[in-house]
């Protein structure tokens, strides 16, 4: 086990620098130069010049990116003499549109995110899971048939749709929730819960509509199992081999969607934390892209990534726990 | 036969599919004593999963349309509450399947499977559920119980699985054991095993035993009785010697006539039974078998294709579901089935 | 019969008219384990020595307990699997180190039927073109044409020829089982491996299946080989029997000997644990119960390797591998303790 996590960090490790390599690359051949956006109209060759070098682009490309990595693991110094700051570890670079590093930027970010991403997590896990279950028992019942038809429905709108029918019904319509900007939960939980309850509910929708699917048939494959019968046969109760028997294998595979969708969604919300205004990890990506800053959105996919691969280890780490076969090797 | 322990009569079972309804198991009569091992024969579809499962109350009432009679020590099943038939399953009565590991839960050890049989119809502490959970591992012959109680299923082998489930079917002292293909996955050393185990088992418990197989040799091996089911009906019905020395059914004659045998000349061709099992949903009107038989012309007035043979007794423990006439029946044995397998009654005069 | 050549007596005696001869193949797969590098940690010794021959129209039966490695055998023969080590000749040619595509035009010779009908056939394919499809591969043109040819053969096997545009979900097991047959009979090979050809089919049809296989035999003076582990089955149909243990041949002798004069005590374990359609029989049989199970192929144990079940072991055989070995006329046994009585 020991050594199949090392591995695996090693493997990660190697992903993340090749990931970072093909941004590094693709965004060296894209036409904006970063420059030029910052000195605004009055531009002369030598502010570009200048700007060019304190940012050091001016460098080769393998230096560059040498710098970047380096700012990583050890930090890094802009410019030179008096105008020189530091850029403390993990430095993500430094956004000269914002005036401001990207590692802050993210600190800033990503908690609002992770507050959406986790709300919305365990809302569809529970709402999701649980209907799921409630089909799979009442299977081609009515109570089947309604659920799997609100989930088609759920899911084959786009998510911004769901999130603008919230808006409009309860925030417009019926007026039960004001518009409420994204507040701190330490400076006042009421707020806090009232800016998130909706992007929750969006996220939520979404996923719990796929989710009731998922858990439906899984259960239903696991209740046709041959060890189902084996139970039954034992004289258990019904709750027991339902309850016992059948979530535990039926609910092992919803670990592994949970956990790469989790993780997907840490890496920004990007529809729902624009429609609703949450000032989050999506919305900075999605901004960053819209006036092409660089430094931004290499460290916002670097950091989407990261999630993504983390949660593929601990995934995998998990099922070996649930799963006595699995043998990580 | 003594005072049957379990009594079937007239069951039925039917499912409505999309394709029509299937009727998997169509009126079937047997009875099993204690300390008496009776064989269900028949091929694969032919009804013998289905009939040892409704005797478990394992099929689902509401899919599936169940009816005629079970009584097992008189106490009529199919009308009783499920809780009721719940309390008797694993206690009175037990089943153990054809394949030990797709039927043992992959995620849970091997003691905690069998604690968990014990503790539901034992009120004891889990220490002395674990401590019969063990006796019982090494009553069935596996070495190291204490250290297989903490193994998983895939940890150990076809044969060391199928023990753990006779031991998780045995732990509550059933008088009935309904053993559904118990040796079909394994090798046959490892076959010859189990029988045994099944056998001093039986002995040492004195358990009524229903034996599921498709194979004629492990039926000769262990089986008091024998009944064939053919499409979901009682074909024949008697003693093992009966079945295998005085046989009146030609799906009977066909199954005998298709094994080959270890013991005879290898040069004797096998015979094979024309055609293939039926489906269960558009069944024929007359004799089930009549697209495979080859004897049906002998049958005056078309009988076989517009009326249903009864099961009829030969001999009061030997019933027959054919038209023909048995005197015609036994020549006709006689004749295919030659010396090898004459009526030995007859030799031991 | 000829004399014995070889110096190594590992090796069966080499007889004049042999189609297929193997010698001391073996097949080996090999196992990555944890650690940080993935090294190979070890093998599946899956075949570890085994030699036979086969003459044309003859019938060599493969028995053994499942994972004792026939298929990997009956693969590895066929070269469907690179041998790790040992000879095989086809034809007094020795095909052991041709590639894939050097074996295309022997393909044509020696084919292959597997146990699964449900899994080897292409449910997307037509019965018509499953069965066609060695005459492409080929690039064989039949005189009457493709369609004729194959309703010939599905007439052969027993199927209807009008099926020819239907797919084999359409089919039941025995006659999907014939639709294979019809397959691998095509190109009239000289040689057909049959791994587990009936061992999923009810009783019945499993018969009609054995009589076809053996008419077929006798019309094209087929030589088979046919692994099964259902012993009544494989006897019925062997000329000859191989018993196969843990990778390698325990025995090898005329079918009817494997069965009333086994030299080897594995052998006779085997043939005394099949229970007879014969009750009487049956009562008054004895039967020599093995213990245990089979070990693992990766650390098979020392000598030789069924000692660890073998009721008559002694020191030795844990010291000392018993080789192959004509033990009497045509009958290969390898045990340092075979069978007195049964030596003539
Ligand atoms: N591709 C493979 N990689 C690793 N091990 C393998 C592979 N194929 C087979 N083996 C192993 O080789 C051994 C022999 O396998 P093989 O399939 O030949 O057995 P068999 O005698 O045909 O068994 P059965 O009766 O179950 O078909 C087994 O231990 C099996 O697990
Ligand atoms: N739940 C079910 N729904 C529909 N048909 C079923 C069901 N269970 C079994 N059957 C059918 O009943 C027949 C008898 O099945 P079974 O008793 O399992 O046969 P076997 O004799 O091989 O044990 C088969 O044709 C099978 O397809
Ligand atoms: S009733 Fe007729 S068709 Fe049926 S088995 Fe008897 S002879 Fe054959
Ligand atoms: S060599 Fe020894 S262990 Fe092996 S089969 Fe012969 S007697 Fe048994
Ligand atoms: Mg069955
Ligand atoms: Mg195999």
């Amino acid at each position: 086990m020991g050594a199949y996590i090392i591995r695996r960090l090693i493997a990660m490790a190697g992903m993340l620098v090749t990931l970072s390599v093909i941004v590094f690359l693709l965004f060296s051949v894209l036409p904006a130069d970063p420059a030029r956006l910052v000195c605004g109209k009055s531009c002369t060759p030598s502010i570009i010049k200048a700007i060019n070098h304190k940012f050091g682009y001016d460098q080769p490309l393998a230096v560059q990116y040498k710098e970047f990595v380096q700012g990583i693991f050890v930090g890094r110094t802009y410019g030179e003499g008096k105008a020189a700051f530091d850029c403390h570890v993990p430095c993500l670079g430094y956004s000269f549109l914002r005036n401001e590093d990207v590692t802050t930027l993210i600190k800033d970010t990503l908690p609002i995110t992770a507050q959406l991403a986790l709300g919305g997590f365990v809302l569809w896990i529970l709402v999701g899971v649980s209907i799921g279950i409630v089909a799979a028992l009442k299977r081609g019942k009515w109570q089947d048939r309604t659920i799997m038809g609100a989930a088609l429905v759920g899911y084959s709108f786009p998510s911004f749709f769901i999130a603008l029918l919230l808006i409009f019904f309860v925030q417009i319509k019926f007026a039960v929730l004001g518009f409420h900007s994204y507040t701190s939960f330490f400076d006042s939980p009421a707020e806090w819960f009232k800016a998130l309850v909706l992007p929750w509910i969006a996220v939520a929708m979404l996923y719990a509509a796929f989710y009731s699917r998922l858990t439906r048939n899984q259960m239903l494959e696991t209740l046709g199992e041959d060890y189902i019968r084996t139970a039954r046969a034992k004289g258990l109760r019904e709750r027991t081999v339902i309850g016992k028997h059948g979530l535990r294998a039926g609910l092992t595979p919803i670990v592994t969607a949970a956990g790469l969708d989790l993780a997907g969604l840490l890496g920004g919300a990007l529809i729902i934390e624009q429609v609703f205004a949450l000032p989050g990890l999506g919305r900075l990506s999605v901004d960053s892209v819209t006036t092409s800053d660089l430094p931004v959105i290499t460290g916002t996919v670097m950091v989407a990534a990261f999630f993504i691969i983390l949660a593929n280890l601990v995934v995998d780490l998990l099922y070996a726990v649930i799963d006595p076969r699995v043998r990580l090797a | 036969m003594s005072d049957p322990f379990l009594q079937v009569k007239d069951l039925r079972v039917q499912f409505p599919t999309e394709d029509g309804v299937v009727s998997a198991v169509d009126g079937v009569d047997f009875a099993v004593a204690k300390n008496k091992v009776l064989a269900i024969v028949g091929e694969s579809g032919s009804g013998k999963s289905v009939t040892s499962q409704a005797i478990m109350g394992l099929i689902n009432r509401k899919t599936a349309k169940v009816t005629g009679e079970i009584r097992l020590d008189g106490e009529e099943l199919l009308t009783a509450r499920p809780e009721q038939v719940r309390s008797l399953r694993g206690k009175r009565m037990a089943m153990i399947f054809q394949d030990p590991l797709s039927s043992l839960h992959p995620f849970y050890s091997i003691g905690k499977q069998l604690v968990e049989a014990v503790n539901v119809h034992q009120d004891v502490s889990r220490s002395a559920a674990m401590q019969q959970a063990r006796d019982m591992l090494d009553r069935v012959g596996i070495p190291n119980p204490d250290r297989r109680l903490k193994d998983y299923p895939h940890n150990l082998s076809g044969g060391m699985r199928q023990r753990v489930m006779i031991a998780m079917a045995l732990l509550n002292n059933p008088e009935l054991l309904i053993a559904d293909e118990p040796t079909t996955a394994l090798d046959v050393t490892v076959q010859a095993q189990i029988i045994n185990l099944l056998r001093d088992l039986q002995r040492e418990f004195g358990t009524a035993i229903i034996l599921i197989t498709h194979d004629l040799g492990v039926v000769a091996d262990m089986a008091d009785d024998v009944v064939v089911m053919y499409g979901g009906r009682v074909v024949e019905r008697g003693s093992i010697d009966d079945i295998y020395y005085r046989p009146e059914m030609p799906y009977t004659w066909g199954l005998l006539g298709s094994v080959p045998r270890m013991d005879a000349g290898r040069n004797e061709r096998l015979q094979p039974i024309p055609g293939q099992p039926p489906s269960l949903i558009r069944l024929p009107k007359g004799c089930v078998f009549r697209p495979r038989c080859a004897y049906h012309e002998l049958v005056p007035g078309n009988r076989c294709d517009t009326e249903r043979p009864d099961l009829l007794p030969v001999t009061p423990e030997h019933a027959v579901r054919c038209h023909l006439d048995p005197a015609q029946r036994r020549e006709i044995a006689a004749e295919r089935l030659g010396v090898a397998t004459a009526d030995p009654a007859m030799e031991d005069k | 019969m000829t004399a014995v050549d070889e110096s190594n007596t590992s090796v069966v005696a080499r007889r004049a008219d042999a189609l297929l001869r193997v010698e001391q193949v073996q097949k080996y797969f090999p196992i990555t384990g944890g650690g940080l590098l993935k090294r190979k940690v070890g093998d599946v010794k899956a075949v570890e020595s085994i030699s036979f021959d086969v003459v044309p129209g003859e019938t060599l039966g493969v028995v053994g307990e499942s994972g004792c490695g026939k298929s990997t055998a009956g693969r590895t023969v066929m070269k469907l699997l690179d041998p790790t080590g040992g000879k095989i000749e086809f034809e007094g040619r020795d095909i052991t180190h041709l590639s894939r595509k050097e074996m295309v035009p022997l393909r044509r010779e020696m084919q292959m039927i597997f146990q699964d009908p449900y899994s080897s056939l292409n449910p997307r394919h037509t019965v018509g073109s499953i069965i066609s499809a060695p005459f492409k591969v080929q690039g064989v043109k039949p005189t009457r044409g493709v369609q004729a040819e194959v309703q010939d053969l599905m007439a052969r096997v027993g199927l209807n020829p009008e099926h020819y545009n239907r797919y084999p979900n359409e089919f039941s097991g025995g006659q999907r089982q014939r639709i294979g047959i019809a397959r691998a009979i095509a190109l009239r090979p000289k040689l057909i491996v049959c791994d587990e050809p009936v061992s999923a089919l009810d009783v019945s049809i499993q018969a009609q299946v054995v009589n076809l296989l053996e008419d077929l035999q006798d019309e094209f003076r087929l030589a088979y080989i046919f692994i099964a582990h259902d012993l009544s089955v494989v006897r019925h149909i062997s000329d000859r029997i191989a018993v196969m243990y843990l990778g390698r041949i325990m025995e090898l002798a005329e079918s009817e000997r494997i069965y009333k004069a086994p030299l080897h005590p594995y052998t006779h374990a085997l043939t005394s644990a099949v229970p007879l359609p014969d009750p009487r029989a049956e009562r008054s049989r004895e039967r020599i119960l093995l213990h245990g199970d089979l070990p693992s192929p990766i650390n098979p144990p020392s000598g030789c390797v069924f000692r660890t079940r073998c009721p008559k072991a002694q020191d030795r055989c844990a010291q000392e591998i018993p080789v192959l070995r004509e033990l009497a006329p045509g009958h290969y046994g390898a045990c340092h303790f075979p069978e007195e009585r049964h030596l003539i």
